[in-house]
């Protein structure tokens, strides 16, 4: 049903049509609005048969969704940054144990500096822990990404975050086609769980395993992935089917005919792309963009397919490998392997910083005229740097970074 | 240079020139007044005081005092603050924290910093919610207090942050009204003189998502009885009153941690000693 709502609220009530058993949250900017409407559903009955439980931190919170997956239970939980960081753990235990709960990030930037604002640090950091990640382009996605990943999460056996832009989507109000209780329940099947409390065969979960079989557990979580290469878009497809959406996949190729020039992004950064892709197709320039809806598991071949014929490829991010440039620039170049295309970063948008469509552009443009660096920062205040690098030089103990950085520009100088 | 060889401060030697963005009538305002004239009277220059705290609104506090700030992440005050004191033990250490920083997702640290007993004073606001993730129920809300994370109320007994301090080694325990500037004052003093961890909880009021708490004003007396030295009759005495009393509950005689950092402050030697060439 269409509805005009803030993207936190779609997405709660798009959770609560899931119909987790168990929902766990610890609040912190800007997941807090998810959690709280799914707490709202709960307490109005629109999501009766679940235990909403109020946990006293992140770590609390997904070691609660692990206990209740692993007796058999739908778990949802979901946070950002810092407490993402602070649930690192029970991350991976998650994904080592093969438990399909589903949880949300709300993607914000990882301190210090502290910094509420949207960037991709958070769910990077945990990038290789065994979940699959989605990112959602929109908010319409990101409810619609919610219903595949249970799916998903369950013929698998496998953790999903769905990694949503802090506050550009999860505060933003818009149109959203918000599915009913009959059209999810038509999708996304009980869950049947692969582990249950079996009263006739009682076991012990999380054994501890040494080198003799380590690695082959491990191999079977690549296997994992490599099979969900596959379901991901099998799942979007039904879900095409039953909703009549586009949503999901692996990659959300755009204009790629002939493009010389491709653009690769995750998340809602694509909206703005979009637009400069199509301004600059308008004045001629062979450009195009690739969306990556699914990064882990990395779409390599799909990639490599929709780049195949490209001259130059320039991936923007909002997260940074410091010293390296770009995360999802190194999995692109993997992508590309037996394909000779220079590949650039720009990195974009930390900490907040708005991308903006202008900056964008020049960005493409020097690289349409082969002028881009390798790692680029889009809208670097270099005075400001420059400023910092020899205030340090000159101070034998120069004292914090960002409180000098943030005084300085307070002050004007 | 001048301000090194000052021996007495004004309440506004403490502080900052950042203007506090809480709330209008937020208690945490009481709470840095009565900080900043605590240090008047202790008479410590402000670079011979750390403050240390986590994330929350009352976790602002550094920034708004003039001493050595450290605004750390969510829940993790206590250690740092250790940290700082055993490498600093000439600093006079001041942790600051909410219910939720502290007791929830810090709860851990709050056990074995009474148990190791650094030489410290932890002062919580306590205002039995989340204010600055804008109203959710903390580990000392009342379980049938209502919000959109907790439907119907948390259902759970609350954390009695004072007899958890005493059972787990706290040395000194108080409790205070941030209203109660005078009391507040006095206690804090009296908290920073005390060996080893003292932990005074401050009753502060959220008055965004908890207007209910304006009412604390008039709920408050004074503790009937002298502080004790006796761990369990504090902790008696402690569990079975209305929460609403205040002043100095108990004073301990355990022996504080010891640090085993080479004290480098004070002495002149050691500190030429860094700059020879
Ligand atoms: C790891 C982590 N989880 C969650 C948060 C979000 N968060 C910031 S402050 C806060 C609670 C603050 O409550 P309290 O300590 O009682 O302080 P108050 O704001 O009430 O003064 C939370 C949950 C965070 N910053 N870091
Ligand atoms: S939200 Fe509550 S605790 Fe935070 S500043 Fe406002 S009144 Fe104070």
């Amino acid at each position: 049903m269409l509805k005009q709502l803030e993207g936190s609220v779609a997405i709660a009530e798009t959770v609560a049509y899931c119909r987790p058993e168990v929902v766990c949250a610890y609040p912190i900017t800007p997941q807090t609005h998810i959690v709280e409407g799914v707490g709202a559903l709960v307490k109005s009955g629109v999501l009766s048969n679940c235990e909403f439980i109020n946990v006293e931190s992140e770590f609390a919170a997904l070691s609660v969704a692990i206990g209740a997956s692993a007796a058999g239970a739908r778990a949802y939980t979901a946070t950002a940054s810092q407490g993402l960081l602070f649930m690192a753990e029970a991350v991976y235990n998650a994904a080592g144990l093969g438990l399909p709960i589903v949880m949300t990030i709300g993607n914000r930037a990882i301190g210090a500096p502290i910094n509420i604002w949207n960037d991709h640090s958070d769910s990077m950091a945990l990038k290789d822990a065994g979940w699959i990640q989605l990112f959602a382009e929109s908010n319409q996605e990101a409810v619609d990404l919610h219903i595949q990943a249970f799916r998903l999460a369950e013929e698998l056996s496998c953790p999903v975050m769905v990694c949503v832009d802090g506050f550009i989507l999860t505060h933003a109000y818009e149109r959203i086609d918000v599915p009913t209780q009959e059209e999810v329940d038509a999708f996304l099947p009980p869950f049947e769980p692969v582990q249950v409390l079996d009263p006739t065969e009682p076991y012990s979960i999380g054994a501890m395993v040494g080198p003799e079989a380590f690695t082959e557990v491990r191999y079977l979580g690549h296997q994992k992935q490599l099979q969900a290469l596959h379901l991901i878009p099998e799942i979007a497809k039904v879900f095409q089917d039953v909703f009549g959406r586009e949503t999901g996949g692996l990659v959300h190729p755009y204009r790629t005919e002939n493009a010389e020039t491709m653009i690769v992004a995750l998340g809602s950064i694509n909206g703005t792309i979009k637009d400069v892709v199509d301004a600059m197709r308008e004045s001629g320039t062979a450009i195009g963009s690739i969306g990556v809806c699914s990064f882990r598991p990395f779409p390599l071949e799909a990639l490599a397919k929709a780049l195949d014929g490209a001259k130059r490829v320039i991936v923007v991010e909002k997260s940074l490998a410091p010293g390296l440039g770009g995360m999802l620039t190194s999995d692109v170049r993997m992508s590309l392997l037996r394909q000779a295309i220079p590949v650039h970063t720009v990195i974009a948008g930390l900490g907040g910083r708005p991308v903006t469509g202008v900056s964008l552009t020049a960005a493409f443009e020097l690289a349409v005229n082969d002028q881009l660096e390798d790692v680029h920062f889009l809208d670097l205040d270099h005075a400001a740097i420059e400023h910092e690098v020899e205030r340090s030089r000159l101070t034998r103990k120069s004292g914090p970074t960002a409180e000098n950085i943030l005084r300085r520009l307070g002050s004007g100088v | 240079m001048t301000q090194l060889q000052k021996t007495s401060f004004k309440a506004s030697d403490y502080r900052s020139d950042n203007t506090p963005i809480w709330c209008p009538g937020c208690g945490d305002f009481h709470v840095l007044l009565s900080i900043t004239k605590a240090l008047v009277e202790l008479g410590t220059a402000p670079e011979n005081v750390a403050v240390v705290s986590g994330i929350g609104c009352s976790s602002r506090i550094p920034a708004y005092t003039n001493c050595y700030g450290f605004h750390g992440v969510h829940g993790r005050s206590l250690p740092l603050g250790a940290g700082l004191k055993v490498a600093r033990p000439d600093l006079t250490v001041m942790v600051m924290s909410g219910d939720g920083d502290g007791f929830s997702i810090g709860g851990n640290h709050f056990l074995h910093a009474c148990r190791r007993n650094v030489d410290m004073t932890y002062v919580v606001m306590d205002n039995r919610v989340y204010g600055m993730t804008k109203g959710q129920p903390s580990p000392t809300t009342e379980p049938d207090w209502d919000s959109a994370l907790s439907p119907g109320g948390t259902g759970l007994s609350p954390f009695h942050p004072l007899v958890i301090a005493l059972a787990s080694g706290a040395n000194f325990v108080a409790r205070e009204f941030s209203g109660d500037i005078k009391g507040t004052t006095r206690t804090l003093v009296e908290a920073v003189r005390h060996p080893g961890f003292s932990f005074v909880e401050i009753l502060s009021p959220c008055v965004t998502f908890r207007p209910d708490e304006r009412a604390w004003k008039t709920q408050i007396h004074a503790a009937p009885v002298e502080a004790t030295d006796d761990p369990a009759r504090a902790a008696r005495r402690i569990m079975t009153d209305d929460g609403f009393n205040v002043g100095v509950l108990y004073r301990g005689n355990r022996k504080p941690y010891n640090t085993h950092v080479k004290d480098t402050a004070g002495d002149p030697a050691i500190l030429e000693e860094e700059f020879e060439i």
